[in-house]
């Protein structure tokens, strides 16, 4: 009985696993069999460095949308990291221990605000005050920067609090038993020790602002347009797919899915070089 | 064990599907433009409620979606709301259900109240970009428009002809989020279905036109599309009697009086 139990869980475990495994090959599978074929037909570098998208003139080119892509990622990056850097080591090691294990979680519960919420707000008084302060429609590469870089903060301070807890008591005592003040700690000793941990939550964040769809349709304007200036309304990859798939038919259709393909490569190229990355610092230490 | 309860809970929910299509209903699909959706189920209710051994589903999508739905039988009728029927139309049977006025609209606090055709087709273009240019303030003009494919865009932009619209317009997905922003920027411009104008916009008037019902009805406002329905093969049996009482004067009345316009 006992044997044929644990077998079962085996069996089932392994089930699980696959099915996972299974359902990440279906979907890559499935968007490189419908895009794949637009590629060759229309030109790769046609498709990739042609900056016309006027679909019902069969011009195909989303050049702009990479770009746009690239430029939003890198903002809400540069929003989002020092903020959620600096929050984690605040919290980690300024603030007792008792309060953190209240604002730790409410600063996760972000992460539960569904998208259109942010986009919601981003849309009434982010794009407002940008539209006022600063000129241009509002809707633009800066309000969707800010609105990715609050998005992003959750996954990153709650890992980099995971990684910087994590660090031995005795590295700490050890730097204060030799004189050093607590900002000498932490930038010497537990920024040191924690990095890995710190540049994967970065990772991690990057990964939700490339692939976040619903705030960056509803705040960056979706202008197919090369960005001269933050200012400009701008449309990324995952904005192009869910904006015109309810309307497309035929080589428009196809065209998204390779959008798809083009997304998907771009994914896999910055995740490769974020994990190589993490394992050179690995090994330098 | 096990296996019995799923095995019977399996039989058990099959055979609770068979009979419930077995109750012989007849229903009918409708799908496609998202603009005449809302008054597509007012009218499916409206029916319903008198034949009740009638079931309507209606779904949105879009009018390619309509079309796409129509050929392949997925809908029996399909929702289209475009100037111009493309290819795959063709072989459809196509009723005009209503019309619905597309009207130029910008954010109240903007001067100006009227444009000619030229100069909507300029600012739209980028020719145009600052609202002093059309007797306007000294800002520049934030043109809002919708994103390729949609019916409202592709009706609109071949109405008023030749427009190629500029790069840095803004793109938004449907004619709530445009009234959205063009309600939130007073520099804006931009377009939508004549029935979703309310209070936070303005709506211009066209060659002097205004787009009111009165003004389309006359044939005076020149931005209107028809809204089709499209079926495979020759209309019959509950669907022609669903799109008789659409056209029925009982019907267009709930057409009118939800903001649209009657077909005749």
């Amino acid at each position: 009985m006992k044997l044929i139990s644990e077998k079962g869980v085996k069996r089932i475990l392994m089930a699980t696993a696959f099915s996972a495994i299974s359902a990440l090959l279906l979907i890559a599978l499935f968007i490189i069999s419908e895009g794949l074929p637009f590629i060759f037909k229309y030109g790769l570098k046609e498709f990739l460095f042609s900056s016309d998208w006027q679909p019902h003139l069969g011009k195909f080119g989303i050049y702009p949308m990479i770009v746009a892509s690239l430029w939003v990622t890198l903002g809400a990056m540069v929003v989002g990291a020092p903020l959620g850097v600096a929050g984690a080591l605040f919290l980690s090691e300024y603030v007792p221990k008792s309060v953190m294990n209240i604002i730790k979680p409410t600063i996760e519960l972000l992460a539960a605000i569904p998208s259109v919420v942010y986009g919601f707000i981003g849309v009434m008084v982010l794009a407002p005050l940008i539209r006022d302060n600063f000129g241009g429609p509002g809707l633009s590469l800066l309000s969707a920067s800010i609105i990715l870089g609050i998005m992003i903060l959750p996954t990153v301070i709650s890992i980099s609090i995971d990684s910087i807890l994590a660090v031995p008591r005795s590295y700490r005592e050890g730097s204060y038993a030799l004189g050093a003040t607590t900002w000498q700690t932490i930038h010497m000793v537990i920024v040191k020790a924690s990095k890995s941990g710190i540049i994967a939550s970065i990772i991690l964040g990057m990964g939700r602002a490339i692939g976040e769809t619903m705030a960056v349709i509803m705040v960056a304007g979706n202008s197919v347009n090369i960005p001269h200036s933050p200012l400009d309304s701008v449309r990324t990859l995952t904005a192009n797919i869910a904006l015109e798939m309810s309307y497309a038919t035929g080589l428009h259709r196809q065209a998204l899915f390779a959008t798809g393909v083009i997304l998907f490569i771009v994914i896999i190229i910055l995740n490769s070089i974020a994990s190589v990355a993490i394992r050179k610092r690995m090994v330098k230490r | 064990m096990l296996k019995k309860f799923l095995l019977l809970s399996f039989v058990l929910i099959v055979g609770l599907m068979v009979w419930n299509c077995g109750k012989g209903k007849t229903s009918i699909t409708l799908a496609g433009s998202t603009a005449f959706q809302p008054f597509a189920e007012t009218l499916a209710d409206q029916y319903m409620s008198s034949h009740p051994d009638i079931a309507i589903t209606v779904q949105g999508g879009g009018s390619a979606v309509g079309i796409q739905s129509a050929n392949s039988g997925a809908a029996q009728i399909g929702m289209a709301d475009l100037v111009m029927l493309p290819e795959e139309a063709k072989a459809l049977t196509a009723t005009i259900v209503a019309k619905d006025g597309i009207a130029v609209v910008v954010n109240p606090q903007n001067k100006v109240v009227n444009l000619s055709t030229d100069q909507v087709r300029d600012i739209f273009n980028g020719k145009i970009t600052n609202w002093k240019e059309v007797g306007g303030n000294d800002v520049p003009i934030t043109v809002v428009s919708r994103e390729a494919g949609s019916g409202t865009r592709s009706s609109f932009e071949q109405i008023v002809g030749n427009i190629n619209l500029k790069r840095d317009a803004l793109i938004q997905d449907s004619n709530g989020t445009i009234r959205e922003t063009v309600a939130n920027d007073a520099n804006s411009i931009g377009y939508l279905s004549h029935g979703l104008i309310n209070e936070k916009i303005k709506a211009l008037k066209v060659d002097d036109q205004e787009c009111t019902t009165e003004s389309i009805i006359a044939g005076n406002y020149k931005i209107v599309r028809p809204i089709y329905f499209l079926v495979k093969g020759s209309l019959q049996g509950e669907i022609k009697n669903f799109i008789d009482y659409i056209l029925s004067d009982e019907g267009q009345k709930t057409i009118k009086a939800d903001g649209l316009l009657p077909a005749k």
